[in-house]
């Protein structure tokens, strides 16, 4: 099964021009045979929104250009990234799953960075769950940028049966140093922890181009269960690459690292209880 | 022939990924500008070493069509910086024009003879950015800058003169990265050897000026402003006392330099303050 992942560079403030360039792309990959292509982090609307963010907001399913990203999700699976008018005049910053002509999944960040450079939470409301779902690919699990940087999202998710991870980011440049690799390396650090934590495939997708005097430092990749590289895009500009998902892969790394099965949820709810009741203990 | 300085030596404090820098800004440079419609950029080209590396990273972005080099000669300046600027515009293939700004500054000190250097600095300065704002308007052009974050962060740069531009890839490098990312790009070793200068008057040298070495002010700074040290930081570390208090009274003295003017709020929405949209809105 044949996953795209499309490294673009999405205009600022503009969903309708995004939103051709999204049925471009995910026409190709279905003639390609690909089951599934993956947007980045607000792909549709571009990242450093500010006000513009609730200006732009769209309903999941009947936007103007999300109920379009439905229709032509019929073949291929599309994962793209938007900002969320939500019941409650909420907007979040979110990332849904089209798939048979319809809205298969729905995430709302949950972590919002509000700290540096970053400043998500003045703009977006927080999501509050974690779920995964079914998908023809696997059970499938959906974080935006930050949600990847606490390992309780990805843990969550993995007790669930997560198969496949897949994280949407714009993530920028920052802090280039000689003696720290490319701009982007950090994530795959991150990236073969979690894939050989839980024995999933890990899809990052982020984005390029620049905004603001931001630039965003691509290099997307694809890691196999056991942490494998099978692909990387390139670093700053647009790209796209392609990658093979073999659920056969996911069953040979877990019995050769039962982790998953040996993991004690009981265990971890039981100390999480005592921890919390003991933090606020007394507060 | 202006003093020679001896060549950088290398800081770990300061270490820094030069290729990578070299493509973020050539992908800053060309993002930022093409957005905008427009297909060149404008520079002034004073003969040292910042705007020599400015020109060099924009005829990369931009190819050679895509940058016009300005020269604007007081009658004062020193002969080695017109002659520096010409060399490094015919090894860029770029447009080049020339403005000498002695007859309007002359004309405006005409009735106020005792003017000082410093405000007659500053008026060559402004005098040089209207020219730059005119000509980026014949040739649809934005203007670039080139104040250094050394410069920006002690306010060693003249308001709405040289600190005036539509884009500045330069203003988060420390002048002795600056001079690193010059020998990179092969910038003329003419201008790469000479002693900072703004040469706005016979002899004028910023470290004199500053009182301190960039190589030292650098360090200092990037303790101060990236590492986020504290006063008592710096003077663990060994920084005399009167050093680091002088600098922390620039970075603070001179804020306003580095934000657009106050607006006074009245309004339920105010412009700067609660009305805030990204600068590159529209593009």
């Amino acid at each position: 099964m044949k996953a795209v992942l499309a490294q673009i560079a999405p205009a600022l403030g503009d969903p309708e021009l995004n939103l051709r360039r999204h049925l471009e792309q995910a026409r190709r990959a279905a003639r390609a045979g690909a089951v599934l292509i993956v947007f980045p982090e607000l792909s549709l609307t571009g990242y450093l929104l500010q006000d513009l963010a609730s200006d732009v907001a769209q309903d999941a399913r009947a936007g103007a250009q999300t109920a379009r990203l439905a229709a032509a999700s019929r073949r291929t699976a599309i994962v793209a990234g938007f900002a969320e008018l939500a019941p409650g005049a909420l907007v979040h910053n979110a990332a849904g799953v089209w798939a048979k002509g319809a809205l298969a999944h729905l995430h709302r960040k949950v972590y919002l960075p509000t700290y540096g450079m970053f400043d998500e939470a003045r703009y977006f409301a927080a999501g509050e769950v974690l779920r995964t779902f079914q998908a023809p690919w696997g059970r499938t699990g959906l974080l935006i940028c930050e949600d990847f940087w606490h390992l309780s999202s990805s843990y969550l998710l993995s007790q669930e049966g997560m198969e496949v991870l897949i994280v949407v980011s714009a993530s920028p440049v920052k802090g280039l140093r000689a003696s720290g690799g490319p701009a982007g390396a950090v994530w795959l650090s991150l990236g073969r922890v979690v894939a050989q934590f839980f024995g999933c495939y890990v899809l990052y997708v982020n984005r390029a181009g620049c905004e603001d005097g931001w630039t965003y430092s691509g290099g997307s990749f694809a890691l196999d269960p056991s942490g494998e590289v099978l692909a990387q895009a390139r670093e700053l500009g647009p790209d796209q690459v392609t990658v093979r998902l073999d659920p056969s892969r996911i069953r040979q790394v877990r019995s050769a690292y039962p982790l998953l099965r040996d993991e004690k949820l009981d265990l971890v709810r039981r100390e999480l209880d005592r921890i919390a009741s003991a933090r606020y203990a007394g507060s | 022939m202006p003093a020679r300085r001896p060549p950088p030596r290398p800081d770990p404090a300061l270490d820094l990924d030069l290729a990578g820098t070299q493509r973020v800004l050539t992908s800053f440079i060309a993002g930022e500008v093409l957005r905008t419609g427009r297909k060149r950029v404008v520079v002034g080209l004073s003969g040292g070493i910042d705007s020599a590396v400015a020109a060099v990273l924009a005829r990369r972005a931009l190819g050679a069509s895509g940058v016009v080099a300005v020269l604007m000669p007081y009658r004062t300046s020193h002969p080695s910086s017109e002659r520096d600027a010409r060399r490094l515009t015919r090894a860029l293939g770029v447009a080049t024009e020339r403005f000498d700004i002695s007859p309007m500054v002359d004309a405006y000190f005409a009735s106020d003879p005792r003017a000082g250097r410093v405000r007659r600095g500053n008026k060559m300065a402004r005098e040089r950015m209207s020219i730059l704002y005119d000509r980026s308007e014949v040739h649809h052009a934005l203007v670039l800058g080139t104040s250094n974050k050394t410069e920006l962060l002690l306010g060693y740069g003249t308001l709405h003169g040289d600190m005036a531009s539509a884009l500045n890839p330069l203003g988060d490098l420390y002048k002795t990265q600056v001079r690193r990312l010059a020998e990179r790009l092969r910038v003329p070793a003419a201008i790469r050897a000479k002693v900072p200068s703004a040469d706005l008057w016979a002899g004028q040298t910023d470290e004199a000026e500053l009182g301190h070495s960039y190589d030292e002010l650098d360090r200092l700074l990037h303790l101060l402003v990236d590492r986020r040290g504290s006063r008592a930081d710096a003077l663990a570390e060994g920084w005399p006392r009167r050093m680091v208090d002088e600098v922390l009274r620039r970075i603070a003295g001179s804020q306003h330099k580095r934000r657009p003017p106050l607006v006074a709020k009245l309004s339920a929405r105010t412009v700067g303050i609660d009305f805030r949209y990204p600068r590159d809105w529209g593009t």
